[in-house]
């Protein structure tokens, strides 16, 4: 019988640091020709339809550039939390907050129209995102309540909220009983980058832009150093004088606050009203993003447009193979093991070995003897 | 009284998957590590207890394949954490990830095809006492598994040598290691049990609670255990007590939209996981009980230096 054995690295391997994400996507990719071959389908057929065909045109990359803007946008947020040792895994529910707060202006005032609908919206979305982080932030710091738990329980009960007010008080009454809200008027849809070229709207600047402006704030600016210090050791960031409490605050409201303008910029930019769903789970996807990118705001670009990607392959294998679209989240799920597993060998070298009950007694003590002499 | 014994039975059934996929996390936690994956196992029992069902026509060999996949599931899990030292709370969100997808992809061809349920028990002579008979008498399979199985634990962990072993190493896993305790292989077998009991949560779901196969039909159970063992301090009587609170909420709400209460229905249906925030407020309000109870080590990875 064999065993995997670690042994720690003197210090992190910064090889491995890099490679890791390519790595892991090497093997989620083997595990997927597995996948295929085992669902009956040509593993490079369905790869060329998964990964090459979703870009091969202009039309297309925007598609991925709409796909890839709210995963960026909540996983930027989310890394700052990670960072810290904060786990929000609520962002699901802060985007679809964000996404009603914003849709309040069009929905509730249709005939308000002008430069200032837009701003105030995205203004509204950040809000709204940030005060329903603010719930679990509030419980943890008040009462010292799990913030995993509660964080995703608020998932749940946003959607339901989402589920009423589309069915309920927001419907469109021209809408032939369908549950949607009424269109949103010209002035509060977020505009095409190139309308000519394809269907890529504002909110992937708006993505790029946060994403280099934590970058700053996490490599360049106290606040991220003290993000850094609490998340590795919160007993020395209480010596340094920085506040636990208000950190926990501060990641929430700012990973809520970016979800919640990822809700406002898919409703105003790729659906144009709101519906009883209006999100494939992006706030979850996202979490797989923080961690490909390394919790690292410009990492977090590129892995966004992997898992973008993703998203796209699911639903061309499902109209060219008549495979679930559940094919993504597979796909999702095994990426983020993979990139999970492959981070270890950052701290560690693995070393297979024989299960040390088969030695003799006297090899495992010769081999232990120059450990001490090391050891001291 | 009918309506009592009615309502009293579907609370059980409410109950009865929140209270296995509890009882089971409760143990891996009492190991010292905290498994965040407890939906996706609980969807994949569901979907594979469904699936080995609808192709063998025997709802038994049912409950064994969604017993058996949530511990093959809960492996995965095992293997990256124990073996690999990765992050608990990460690999645990990954593991429920992937399940809700692959239990999606599986289940594709099992969406609207009829289901088989385990059948009642039925003693001649004692399920038909009134009142009492049904309920301890008339009830599934799985119900009676429950309560065995909580029964079993509390005595596993509290009156046996094992299990005050893995006490011990969810306190401190460096003392357990310095005292010759096999840390890694106790958790790896807490870590498949748990996984056995999320799949047989979720078998309890697609077999007995709605015998078909619904995508996503766990609808954030394996959280609501997650809290319930919290809201237990880890303890095995409380969680029984949680879970059949648990049970009733979903139960009375589910009444009250049929009663037609002018109350939306999405207000009623969040009435669950606004219990559950609630709930768990209170219980970490008070800072001496869970602090007392937490097993020390829960989620710290555990590398062996030899």
């Amino acid at each position: 019988m064999m065993r995997l054995e670690l042994v720690k690295r003197p210090q992190r391997s910064m090889l491995f640091s890099a490679l890791s994400p390519f790595i892991a996507f090497a093997l989620t990719i083997i595990a997927g020709a597995v996948m295929f071959a085992l669902l009956g389908v040509n593993p490079l057929t369905a790869f060329n339809i998964y990964f090459i065909e979703p870009i091969s045109q202009v039309w297309q990359l925007h598609e991925l550039a709409i796909k890839a803007t709210p995963l960026i946008l909540i996983a930027v947020g989310l890394s700052v939390c990670y960072k810290a040792n904060i786990w929000n895994i609520g962002a699901e529910g802060q985007f679809i907050l964000g996404g009603i707060a914003g849709s309040m202006i069009p929905v509730l005032f249709p005939q308000f129209e002008g430069p200032l609908v837009l701003p105030l919206m995205l203004l509204l979305g950040m809000v709204g995102g940030a005060a329903y982080a603010a719930i679990p932030a509030l419980l943890k710091t008040r009462f010292g309540t799990n913030e995993i738990l509660t964080s995703l329980m608020l998932v749940y009960v946003a959607q339901l909220f989402l589920d009423w007010l589309v069915r309920g008080p927001w419907r469109d009454p021209q809408g032939h009983g369908f549950p949607q809200t009424i269109q949103f008027n010209d002035s509060a849809v977020l505009p095409e980058l190139m309308p000519d070229a394809g269907r890529a709207n504002w909110g992937f600047v708006f993505a790029l832009i946060a994403a280099v402006l934590v970058w700053i704030l996490m490599s360049r600016m106290l606040k991220g150093f003290e993000v850094r210090v609490l998340g590795s050791s919160p007993r020395a960031g209480r010596f340094a004088g920085f506040g636990l409490n208000r950190m926990v605050f501060f990641a929430f409201l700012l990973s809520g606050a970016l979800a919640g303008l990822a809700g406002i910029s898919e409703v105003s930019g790729a659906i144009g009203q709101l519906q009883p769903v209006i999100s494939p789970g992006y706030g979850f996807t996202a979490i797989i993003v923080a961690f490909l990118g390394r919790l690292n705001p410009l990492g977090i670009v590129a892995a966004g447009l992997v898992l973008a990607l993703t998203y796209l392959g699911g639903e061309a294998v499902q109209s060219a193979l008549g495979i679930s679209d559940k094919v993504a989240r597979v796909f999702q799920g095994m990426l983020l093991f993979f990139v999970l597993g492959c981070d270890t060998l950052i701290h560690y070298r693995i070393r297979l070995v024989g299960l040390a009950l088969t030695r003799p007694e006297g090899a495992a003590k010769r081999e232990a003897a120059p450990k001490l002499k090391e050891a001291r | 009284m009918d309506i009592t014994v009615n309502i009293l039975l579907t609370i059980a059934t409410a109950a009865t998957p929140l209270l296995i996929a509890a009882i089971g996390e409760l143990v891996v936690e009492r190991s010292g590590v905290l498994n965040l994956g407890v939906e996706g196992m609980m969807i994949m029992g569901a979907v594979g207890g469904f699936g080995a069902t609808y192709l063998t026509g025997s709802p038994w060999i049912g409950l064994l394949a969604a017993i058996a996949m949530g511990a093959v599931f809960s492996l995965l899990f095992a293997v990256m954490t124990l073996s690999l030292a990765t992050n608990q709370v990460a690999t645990g969100l990954s593991l429920t990830l992937l399940g809700l997808g692959l239990s999606g992809m599986m289940g594709t061809s099992f969406v609207g095809q009829p289901g088989e349920r385990l059948p009642n028990l039925y003693i001649p002579g004692l399920t038909e006492i009134p009142v009492v008979g049904r309920l301890l008498f008339g009830q599934d399979p799985i119900f009676y598994i429950s309560i065995a199985l909580t029964a079993a634990v509390m005595w596993f962990l509290f009156k046996t040598r094992t299990g005050l072993t893995l006490r011990s190493i969810g306190d401190s896993h460096t003392s357990a290691h310095a005292l010759g305790i096999k840390v890694i292989r106790y958790r790896y077998l807490a870590v498949i049990f748990g996984g056995a009991c999320a799949g047989l949560a979720g078998g309890h779901l697609s077999l007995v609670y709605t015998p078909q196969w619904v995508e996503n039909m766990s609808a954030g159970r394996g959280w609501i255990a997650l809290a319930l063992v919290v809201f237990a301090s880890w303890r095995p009587w409380r969680v029984l007590a949680g879970a059949y609170i648990f049970g009733a909420v979903w139960i009375g709400q589910l009444h009250a939209q049929a009663f037609g209460i002018p109350v939306p229905s999405q207000f009623l249906s969040s009435l669950p996981y606004l219990a559950t925030v609630v709930v768990l407020v209170l219980i970490s309000r008070n800072k001496r009980l869970t602090m007392m109870n937490t097993p020390a080590s829960l989620g710290q990875p555990f590398v062996p230096d030899r």
